[in-house]
């Protein structure tokens, strides 16, 4: 199986200003460490999926789901599963 | 001619549309492209079709032997979560009737999985009965890797979400067990008429 990369992909700042809803703290410059491959990335820097139900993070290194966020009916679903650890300026 | 006839069954459509659109939605005539993830191309020479889980001996298909499966060619109205409803859209494709024809089993669900990762759970008696298929060709073409192709599952009666890009098989299941979105808010059902879309809908 081959991956062709989607014109549907953005970066994390695609995001930000869903984190914002969410966070109070300034996320797209936060790193995540993935669950999966252990690399650590910028939440600016990920990949993201947006035409979806939900918006969906993927790792830029391994493709594996790190965050899903899901906005609706005036409530929100945050899914951090794929990431290990999120470090973030005090 | 062809711009007379169009404009004819726009009006037909208008008229129709008012019992055929859930709550909720609107009718688009595109066919929007929605994707979690980058688009899988499989070979159609690695392509494969399994059904597991609760059965004694599993099936697995090749793409050549799939094919040769009785087809059904069906329209139906389809119902994105996003709120689009998109009438008459014809398929072509193999009945999970057909898929699941002498299997033996205990499971009343099943977790529909894909390349690339996937997965969405549906109740059994929702993709029997002929509510259900296999498809692969979408409006007389095969259908595109960006709409699931190879293959798709076809639910139509339910959220789109429900019916899964790049389908590779069906593992069937004693208990229901949340999906890639039924895990992370979205309903466990997914009933359009019934604007089941997230958790306690
Ligand atoms: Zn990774």
């Amino acid at each position: 199986m081959t991956v062709q990369q989607s014109d549907l992909k953005l970066d994390g700042n695609a995001i930000a200003g869903l984190l914002r809803e969410i966070f109070t703290m300034e996320m797209t410059t936060a790193e995540s460490t993935c669950a999966g491959c252990h690399k650590v990335h910028a939440v600016g820097q990920v990949e993201v999926y947006m035409n979806a139900p939900g918006a969906v993070v993927r790792c830029p290194a391994c493709g594996q789901v790190q965050m899903r966020i899901v906005k609706g009916g005036g409530r929100y679903w945050l899914d951090l599963s794929g990431i290990r650890c999120l470090e973030f300026s005090a | 001619m062809s711009f007379i006839s169009r404009g004819f069954r726009g009006k037909r459509r208008d008229a129709a549309s008012s019992s055929r659109v859930p709550p909720g939605q609107y009718v688009v005539n595109d066919f929007p492209v929605l994707s979690a993830g980058p688009t899988p191309r499989v070979a159609f020479s690695e392509w494969t079709f399994v059904v597991e889980g609760e059965i004694d001996q599993p099936k697995k298909w090749t793409w050549e032997e799939f094919r040769k499966l009785p087809t059904e060619e069906v329209t139906k109205d389809i119902h994105c979560v996003t709120k689009w409803t998109k009438l008459d859209t014809a398929w072509k494709g193999v009945s999970v009737d057909t898929i699941l024809e002498g299997v033996e089993t205990s499971a009343e669900y099943v977790m529909a999985f894909s390349y690339g990762g996937y997965t969405t759970n549906l109740p059994l008696e929702d993709v029997t009965g002929g509510k259900a298929w296999v498809a692969y060709e979408f409006d007389g073409q095969p259908l595109h890797p960006e709409h699931g192709g190879p293959a798709r599952l076809l639910v139509p009666h339910l959220y789109f979400w429900k019916s899964a890009k790049w389908v590779r098989g069906l593992r069937l299941l004693n208990k229901d067990e949340p999906g890639f979105w039924e895990s992370n808010g979205y309903n466990m059902y997914g009933d359009p008429w019934r604007e089941q879309r997230y958790w306690g809908d």
